[in-house]
C-alpha cells in the first residue's frame, strides 16, 4: 500500500482507499475541501433512497400469494388496526393488533395446529416481496409430515406482535413469522424471522427467538430455513421458545432432517 | 410531597405538574404515543401561559415521581443546593426564562447556579423557549471537562470517533480508526460500541486502541461501550480502560431496565479514578441519553419524554463524566417523527443538560423510518456547533455499519469546524499539527505522504 502514497494524488480521491477491503465502513473517500466528493455524495444518497423506498413500499399481497403458489394450503390476508403507513410508524403498538375484519376472519379458522406461519411487511416490504416466500418453502421442505400448519397468513402494517394476534386466532402452539427488518443503509431487504411458543398478546421479546439479516448477501435463505427448521423442532420439543431456547444449529451433530 | 392547586389558563385546567410539563412540550410522536401530548395547539399553548406562572419554588415541593418510589428523584432533592438556587429562587418560570436571556445571566453566573436547579426547572424553562433561545442560552453555558484533553472549552469542538464493525473484527475497526484520525476525529473519545458484550470482546478492544494510542502518542481517551458490570469485571483484571459507558434514564425503572443501579456507577466511577489513567484530568465517565428511552422501556411514569430525558442529566451529574451525549434520532420515528422534531429535541437536551453543568454533546443522527435525511442533520449539526456543543459523533461515512443508522460523518465534522472557526481539543490540535493532519490555518488538510502518515498506515496495516 505504501507505494501508493508516492504517487500524486488526483484531487478529492484517497490514496489510502485500499484499507476499504477490510471493512464495510465507508472510509478513504476522500474529500472535496471539508466536502465530499460527488460521487460519494450521490452513492449515499441512493444507498438512503433505496431504504426508504423499501420502508414506503406498499406491501403486495397478492403477489407474495402468486409465489406461494403450489403450496397445498390456504392463504388468508389480514390487516392489522394500522390503517396506513404514517400511522403504522408513529403507533407501534396499533401495528401489534388486528382490525375488526382481520380478526373475524381469522376466527372462522380456529383450530389446533402446530405452527402458523405468517409473512408481514413491518419495516421493509421489499424484504418480505423479495424473500419471504422463498424462505417459507424453504422451511417447508425441512419439516417433516407430523407438523398440522394453519392457514398461512399475508399481513398488511405488520409488528412483530401481530404474530400473537395472529397464532392466539387460529389456535396455533408455535408462530414463525418472516417480516422486513428495519432497512440499513446497504441493507434494504433484510428479512427477519421470530419464533414464538404460546403465541398471545402480551408476549415480550423475550419469549421469542429471532433469525436476522436474512438475505442473499448476508444469511442466506437457505441456511435461514436451515436454522428456523432447528429452532422449531426445539421448541415443539421443549414446549417453549425465547431466552432459554439456544440456537446450536451450527452443531452439525444436532441437526435433524 | 404536597401537591397544590391545579393550574389553570382561560378555560385549561392541568391537575398537576406532571401533566403541566407534559401538555406544554411541543409536539412529539412520543408524547402522543404515550397518551400525554396537548389535545390541540391551543391546548399546548395555554400550558405554556399556565407554566409560566409556576413559581420555581414549586418544583421543589412537587415531584414528579413519589421520593420514597424512586432514587432518582431522591437524587434531585437530596443533592439540591439551595444557596446555589438562592439568586433565582422567588422567580417563576416564564421569569427564568426572561432573565437567562438577560446579560446578567453570564457564563459564570450559570456556572454557579447549576447545582440549585432542578431538570424539572430546567426542562420547564425548556418549553417556554423558542429554539434560538435555547442556543442562546446554552452558549453561554461552559461546562468543561478533561482526561488526557480538555473537552468543552468555548471556540472549541471535539468528536467522539466511532470505529464500528459487525464482527469487532480488529483490522476492519484499525482502518475506521485510522480513516477518523486522518480526518482529526477523536478528541472527545475512541469509542466502539462493542457488537458482542463480553469481558473478552471488551478487552480486545480496549487494547487495539490502547496501542495505536501509545505507539503513536495520541492525547486522547477511549471506551468500549460494554455493560457498566462489563468494565467493571475487566477493570479487575487489569485491562487499559480510560472511560467506563453507561446508558442511563430519567428514572429508577428505567435504569433497572438497563440493569443498573446507582451503587453499580459508584463503584465503576471510583475504580475507573483509581487507575489514574488520565493526564491532564480525572473525569471518568461517558453516558449516553436519549428522548424516548424510558417510554420504551414502560419506565415513563406518566412524564413527558423530554422532562424524563432532562432527569437523566441529574443522574450523570453525579457521577462527573468527561462526556454525556443524547443520541437524539436513534430511537425512531415512534418517538420523534421527522427532522423537525429531532431538531427541536436535539437543541432542547443541549440546553438541558449544559443549564444542570452536564458536558453535553450530542449523535445527531436518524434512522431509514424517520421522515429525516442528511439535509436535517446538517440543519441540526450547525445549530448545535452554534450553540457551543462540546462533541459531535464521527463515523465513516455517516454510515454505521454495526449500528444499523446514520449518524455524522468525519467530514461533518471539518465542515462544523471549517464554518465556525471551531478548534479540536487543545492538547489534540497540537498532536494533530505534529501529524501533519492541520495546516497551518488550522484546516484539516493532512499530508499522505509525510513520515507521520507513514506511521499510521503502518500500525493499521499490522492490526
Amino acid at each position: 500500500m505504501s507505494n501508493l502514497t508516492n504517487k500524486k494524488i488526483p484531487s478529492g480521491l484517497d490514496p489510502w482507499n485500499t484499507l476499504r477491503a477490510h471493512t464495510d465502513a465507508r472510509i478513504g473517500l476522500g474529500r472535496v475541501g471539508d466536502g465530499l466528493p460527488t460521487e460519494r455524495l450521490l452513492e449515499f444518497q441512493m444507498a438512503h433512497a433505496r431504504a426508504r423506498d423499501s420502508v414506503h413500499m406498499a406491501f403486495d399481497a397478492s403477489a407474495v400469494r402468486d409465489q406461494l403458489d403450489g403450496l397445498d394450503h390456504t392463504i388468508l390476508d389480514v390487516h392489522s388496526a394500522a390503517p396506513d403507513r404514517p400511522t403504522y410508524l408513529q403507533r407501534p403498538d396499533l401495528g401489534r393488533l388486528l382490525d375488526e375484519d382481520s380478526a373475524a376472519a381469522l376466527g372462522k379458522h380456529t383450530g389446533d395446529y402446530d405452527v402458523a406461519f405468517i409473512l408481514a411487511d413491518g419495516l421493509s416490504a421489499r424484504a418480505s416481496h423479495d424473500h419471504a416466500a422463498n424462505t417459507l418453502k424453504l422451511i417447508l421442505d425441512h419439516l417433516g409430515q407430523s407438523w398440522s400448519v394453519a392457514p398461512i397468513t399475508l399481513a398488511t402494517q405488520s409488528r412483530v406482535g401481530l404474530g400473537d394476534e395472529i397464532g392466539a386466532a387460529l389456535g396455533a402452539k408455535l408462530t414463525v413469522m418472516l417480516i422486513g427488518e428495519r432497512p440499513g443503509l446497504s441493507s434494504a431487504d433484510s428479512l427477519g424471522c421470530y419464533l414464538t411458543w404460546g403465541p398471545k398478546r402480551g408476549r415480550s421479546n423475550a419469549d421469542r427467538n429471532c433469525v436476522s439479516n436474512i438475505r442473499p448477501a448476508g444469511l442466506t435463505p437457505e441456511k435461514a430455513a436451515k436454522k428456523i427448521a432447528y429452532l422449531m423442532v426445539e421448541s415443539r420439543k421443549m414446549g417453549l421458545s425465547g431466552v432459554a431456547l439456544k440456537d446450536n444449529s451450527s452443531n452439525p451433530d444436532l441437526i435433524e432432517g | 410531597m404536597q401537591t397544590g392547586a391545579p393550574f389553570s389558563f382561560e378555560r385549561f385546567t392541568f391537575p398537576d405538574l406532571k401533566t403541566l410539563l407534559a401538555k406544554a412540550s411541543p409536539l412529539r410522536s412520543g408524547d402522543v404515543l404515550a397518551g400525554l401530548a396537548a389535545s390541540s395547539d391551543e391546548e399546548r399553548v395555554a400550558a405554556r401561559f399556565a407554566l409560566a406562572d409556576v413559581p420555581l419554588k414549586r418544583f421543589l415541593s412537587e415531584a414528579l415521581v413519589p421520593y420514597e418510589d424512586d432514587d432518582v428523584t431522591r437524587m434531585i432533592i437530596d443533592d439540591h443546593d439551595a444557596d446555589a438556587f438562592a439568586p433565582v429562587s422567588s422567580m417563576t418560570v416564564g421569569d427564568f426564562r426572561n432573565w437567562l436571556l438577560t446579560d446578567d445571566a453570564t457564563p459564570e453566573a450559570l456556572r454557579h447556579l447549576a447545582p440549585g436547579l432542578t431538570p424539572e426547572m430546567v426542562a420547564a424553562v425548556s418549553k417556554l423557549m423558542r429554539n434560538q433561545d435555547l442556543i442562546a442560552v446554552a452558549k453561554k453555558c461552559h461546562v468543561v471537562t478533561a482526561f488526557r484533553n480538555t473537552v468543552g472549552l468555548p471556540g472549541h469542538l471535539s468528536v467522539r470517533l466511532q470505529p464500528n464493525h459487525p464482527t469487532d473484527d480488529p483490522a476492519g475497526v484499525a482502518a475506521s480508526i485510522l480513516d477518523g484520525l486522518m480526518h482529526g476525529s477523536g478528541d472527545a473519545v475512541i469509542g466502539i460500541n462493542p457488537a458482542t458484550d463480553s469481558p473478552e470482546a471488551m478487552i480486545e478492544l480496549l487494547k487495539l486502541i490502547d496501542e495505536v494510542r501509545e505507539r503513536i502518542d495520541i492525547p486522547t481517551q477511549s471506551c468500549v461501550l460494554a455493560h457498566v458490570t462489563t468494565a467493571i469485571d475487566v477493570m479487575a483484571r487489569n485491562a487499559p480502560v480510560d472511560l467506563v459507558f453507561q446508558s442511563i434514564a430519567g428514572t429508577q425503572k428505567a435504569n433497572e431496565s438497563f440493569g443498573i443501579t446507582q451503587a453499580m456507577l459508584a463503584e465503576a466511577e471510583d475504580a475507573a479514578k483509581g487507575l489514574k489513567r488520565g493526564t491532564v484530568g480525572n473525569n471518568v465517565m461517558y453516558f449516553e441519553t436519549g428522548q424516548g428511552a424510558a417510554l420504551s422501556a414502560d419506565a415513563h411514569e406518566g412524564i413527558d419524554q423530554q422532562t424524563v430525558e432532562a432527569r437523566a442529566y441529574t443522574v450523570a451529574r453525579k457521577y462527573s463524566p468527561l462526556l454525556v451525549n443524547t443520541v437524539v434520532g436513534f430511537i425512531g420515528p415512534e418517538y420523534l417523527f421527522d427532522g423537525k422534531q429531532i431538531t427541536r429535541a436535539g437543541l432542547e437536551d443541549h440546553f438541558c443538560g449544559k443549564l444542570l453543568g452536564v458536558p453535553m454533546g450530542c449523535d445527531v443522527c436518524y434512522t431509514n423510518h424517520a421522515e429525516a435525511d442528511q439535509d436535517d442533520m446538517d440543519n441540526l449539526l450547525t445549530l448545535l456547533g452554534v450553540a457551543g456543543c462540546n462533541f459531535v459523533i464521527g463515523v465513516p461515512g455517516a454510515d454505521d455499519i454495526m449500528l444499523n443508522y446514520q449518524s455524522t460523518s468525519f467530514h461533518d465534522a471539518m465542515y462544523l469546524r471549517s464554518v465556525l472557526g471551531l478548534q479540536p481539543a487543545p492538547e489534540f490540535a497540537a498532536w494533530l499539527r505534529k501529524m501533519e493532519i492541520l495546516d497551518q490555518n488550522g484546516r484539516t488538510r493532512p499530508q499522505l505522504d509525510g513520515q507521520a502518515a507513514q506511521n499510521l498506515l503502518a500500525w493499521s496495516g499490522a492490526a
